[in-house]
């Protein structure tokens, strides 16, 4: 499969000031493309538009040459975010969030370190990569094939970064996932991806 | 010279409630337990000087910046002494300087109000032209434009919400810094430029408690480095001993060494004990390579001199056999 976003514009509230502009960016299965950009380019911008959060103004985003919303089900591209505990809900007890989802594998939640007991907390009892680990379980749907993957790990120690990527690259060769890698740490991206891109100055942001 | 910040066996436990049975009943059917989350926590910091906490996410980083604000939760209880400037900082102190003479930079982005405009979040209630221009100073010290005060929390990208909350500490003039993890979602530019900005107010006389993930970051800028795990300090040693692999003590600081990116990428198998599940014995024995009985069996190990540092390990030596 390939996802594919072509000549996509953006802008959020002021018209003025596009966040992307003509992007167009290609991601096939099996392939782990890093993204990088200074900080306020777009780069989370640019992972809602593929996932399918937001509609770009201009161009459009499609998988296998079909739009996304023509998709029935789970979305097949999926995206992991970079504060989890903005994306998981405060009242509700983690086993409920995952279960909103439907039923999540055991692998999957061996593989992440997930422990049993943490299942019956609220996020404000679990620390941020305590709460990364639920957010991944919860985006690897066996129906998913793209995982678009921003700063997942840059709340992470060292050990659990590893650990965690271990488990994502295996995952990924595996089913054959695509993967979209934003990150700034260099190092990493070397280590991960199969390619890596970096978005180009004029795409607007307001950073000097 | 007179340590800013010192902290002697802090300990913090969390109560929680739970159905079932257990040895505190407080109804029919509940039971109260507490779970231990720091342990004989000691730290100083100097004015002048960058001590950096690093330490496995989940391992109570966070909540060691919260205790010494005095902003922990309800349920939490707290021992041990902490001191600022020399006197004994009380509840009542800490209301009074935090925000002024002891500032946070916090780890969430949440920690922005998402109803308020950046600008009148930073100024606090006041309007005059000397705190919007200092403040607009600050903005434009992390390379951001005034345009920015005129934002809700909701239009800056991750990068940028955080140099705000930077911005907004150290605008104070503070004396003490708590910075909990400040860089994550930071290009290597931008994150390398705060830490410059960090360093600069270091120099200026500030004492900086940097709590972060990161061991690489921590490196570059500390000039102390207490390594966390399972809310124990286990290692704490200059930052120049982290040249190479060999000057480490403890297995869990070789772990971290041997999982950057850089170094191999190699991860420990396991994860870190929750709070509470390990009663005696090394915290570290589910994941340590070179664990033995003793190590399961003995009644807590004590923070002991080694090789110019500190290390929780009974047998640090062994590790050199490697």
């Amino acid at each position: 499969m390939i996802l594919k976003a072509e000549h996509i514009t953006f802008y959020y509230r002021r018209k003025d000031v596009p966040v992307l502009k003509d992007i167009s960016l290609s991601v096939s299965s099996g392939e782990r493309v890093g993204l990088k950009a200074p900080s306020g380019r777009g780069k989370t911008t640019l992972c809602r538009l593929l996932a399918g959060y937001e509609r770009p103004v201009k161009g459009q985003v499609l998988l296998d040459g079909k739009l996304l919303k023509d998709y029935r089900g789970i979305c097949p591209v999926q995206m992991v975010w970079q504060h989890p505990e903005t994306v998981v809900d405060p009242l509700l007890r983690l086993k409920t969030t995952l279960d909103e989802a439907g039923h999540v594998e055991q692998r999957l939640l061996d593989h992440l370190h997930i422990e049993e007991e943490w299942l019956d907390r609220y996020p404000s009892e679990l620390s941020g990569g305590e709460l990364q680990r639920f957010c991944l379980a919860r985006a690897l749907r066996p129906e998913v094939k793209f995982l678009l993957c921003d700063e997942i790990s840059a709340m992470l120690d060292l050990v659990t970064q590893a650990q965690i990527w271990n488990f994502l690259l295996e995952e990924a060769r595996r089913r054959d996932l695509g993967m979209l890698i934003v990150s700034h740490d260099d190092a990493l991206l070397r280590q991960v991806c199969t390619r890596v891109e970096t978005l180009p100055f004029e795409t607007g942001g307001d950073n000097p | 010279m007179e340590p800013i910040l010192q902290i002697e066996h802090l300990s913090i436990e969390f109560i929680q409630y739970e159905r079932g049975t257990g040895k505190v009943r407080v109804s029919p059917g509940m039971h109260k337990r507490s779970l231990p989350v720091i342990r004989d926590l000691c730290l100083e910091i100097y004015p002048g000087q960058i001590v950096a906490v690093a330490g496995a996410s989940g391992s109570g980083k966070s909540l060691l910046a919260h205790s010494i604000l005095d902003i922990l939760p309800y349920n939490s209880r707290r021992e041990g002494v902490i001191r600022y400037d020399g006197n004994l900082l009380t509840s009542e102190r800490a209301e009074q300087l935090r925000g002024r003479e002891i500032v946070l930079v916090p780890q969430g982005v949440t920690y922005l109000d998402p109803l308020m405009k950046v600008g009148p979040q930073l100024w606090k209630g006041k309007k005059d032209r000397e705190t919007k221009q200092r403040y607009r100073r600050a903005l434009e010290r992390y390379g951001m434009e005034p345009e920015t005060e005129n934002r809700y929390p909701f239009e800056l990208s991750g990068g940028m919400a955080r140099r705000v909350m930077i911005a907004s500490a150290s605008a104070e003039k503070p004396r003490l810094i708590i910075a909990d993890e400040p860089t994550p979602g930071l290009d290597v530019r931008a994150a390398k430029r705060i830490l410059g900005h960090f360093r600069e107010l270091a120099d200026e006389g500030a004492g900086i408690l940097f709590i972060t993930h990161d061991l690489e970051l921590a490196l570059a800028i500390a000039d102390r480095v207490a390594v966390f795990y399972a809310g124990e300090t286990i290692e704490e040693a200059d930052a120049a001993d982290f040249s190479d692999a060999s000057g480490l003590r403890h297995p869990f600081t070789k772990a971290l060494w041997n999982a950057m990116p850089e170094h191999g990428f190699v991860p420990a198998p396991g994860a870190q004990p929750y709070p509470g599940q390990a009663e005696t014995g090394c915290l570290f024995s589910g994941q340590c390579a070179k664990c033995r009985p003793e190590c399961l069996s003995c009644e807590g190990i004590p923070l002991q001199s080694y090789k110019g540092g500190k290390v929780r390990c009974l047998y640090p030596g062994e590790e050199d056999n490697r």
